[in-house]
């Protein structure tokens, strides 16, 4: 699995890795949203630093995560995206999500 | 015409598990220019829209064949094309428009072909509705050709 999860109580930390393509995405969507609906985080937190490739795929990752926490109003954050990483978050303007 | 000194053609079958393999298979294609990781990078994420376009839009209902053809063309320049003979895009305009998608239930971001778009120096579509679709990008290298003995 290339997705490994740290619960908090009120932040869900995802850490990715690998290469997420649309192949890939589906597996890690079903995992995270496990776990996003059990625990209702106020905050998701995507560390992308073991990511080593990603399509667009990955910001349909992103997206969908983020429609499912802001149903009881929750956020969402990105941590360490390699430069590849970047160019697509901020093809998707989702770049104001790093930090 | 065409400077070509290399290619290969393959056909792969319109799975997901093949969306690695063919970004695999076109990154160690374009090796031989030298490129830059970022090239590469940019290269493998242009293949992997355009053959996911094909396994999620081109064969909605079954799998289909996804044919690649590479070319190095001069000593600098990659061209890849990617075809399938699916049902085609009705309006390839609007299916260029970003944040287009017809399948946002399975979260398609609508971003494929701004991807191809600008991460690739030049694209083209052309699709014909019932026939398929033909994508074609070039992108132009940093790096080097490596002259190879016959």
């Amino acid at each position: 699995m290339s997705v490994q999860l740290k619960n908090s109580g009120d932040i869900l930390i995802a850490f990715l890795s690998g290469e997420i393509d649309h192949h890939a995405a589906a597996e890690m969507r079903f995992f995270i949203d496990g776990e996003l609906e059990r625990s209702m985080p106020k905050l998701i937190v995507f560390d992308f630093s073991g990511v080593e490739f990603m399509d667009s795929s990955g910001i349909g990752l992103v997206l969908g995560r983020i429609r499912v926490i802001s149903g009881w109003g929750g956020k969402a954050a990105i941590e360490n995206p390699r430069p590849l990483i970047r160019k697509m978050l901020s093809l998707a303007g989702l770049q104001k999500l790093i930090r | 015409m065409q400077d070509i000194r290399n290619y290969m053609k393959m056909t792969i079958s319109g799975q997901s598990k093949n969306e690695a393999l063919a970004r695999m298979c076109v990154s160690a294609f374009a090796a031989q220019l030298d490129p830059t990781i970022e090239e590469i990078s940019d290269i493998k994420a242009a293949v992997s829209e355009a053959v996911t376009n094909c396994i999620v839009h081109a064969y909605p209902d079954k799998i289909g064949d996804i044919f690649i053809e590479l070319k190095i063309i001069g000593e600098d320049t990659i061209y890849i094309k990617i075809k399938d003979k699916g049902i085609g895009i009705p309006d390839v305009k609007k299916a260029m428009e970003p944040l287009f998608t017809t399948s946002p239930e399975t979260e398609r971001a609508g971003l494929g072909f701004a991807v191809m778009e600008s991460f690739m120096d030049r694209l083209s579509v052309r699709s014909k509705e019932g026939s398929g679709t033909t994508v074609i990008m070039t992108k132009r290298l940093n790096g080097r050709y490596e002259q190879t003995d016959k």
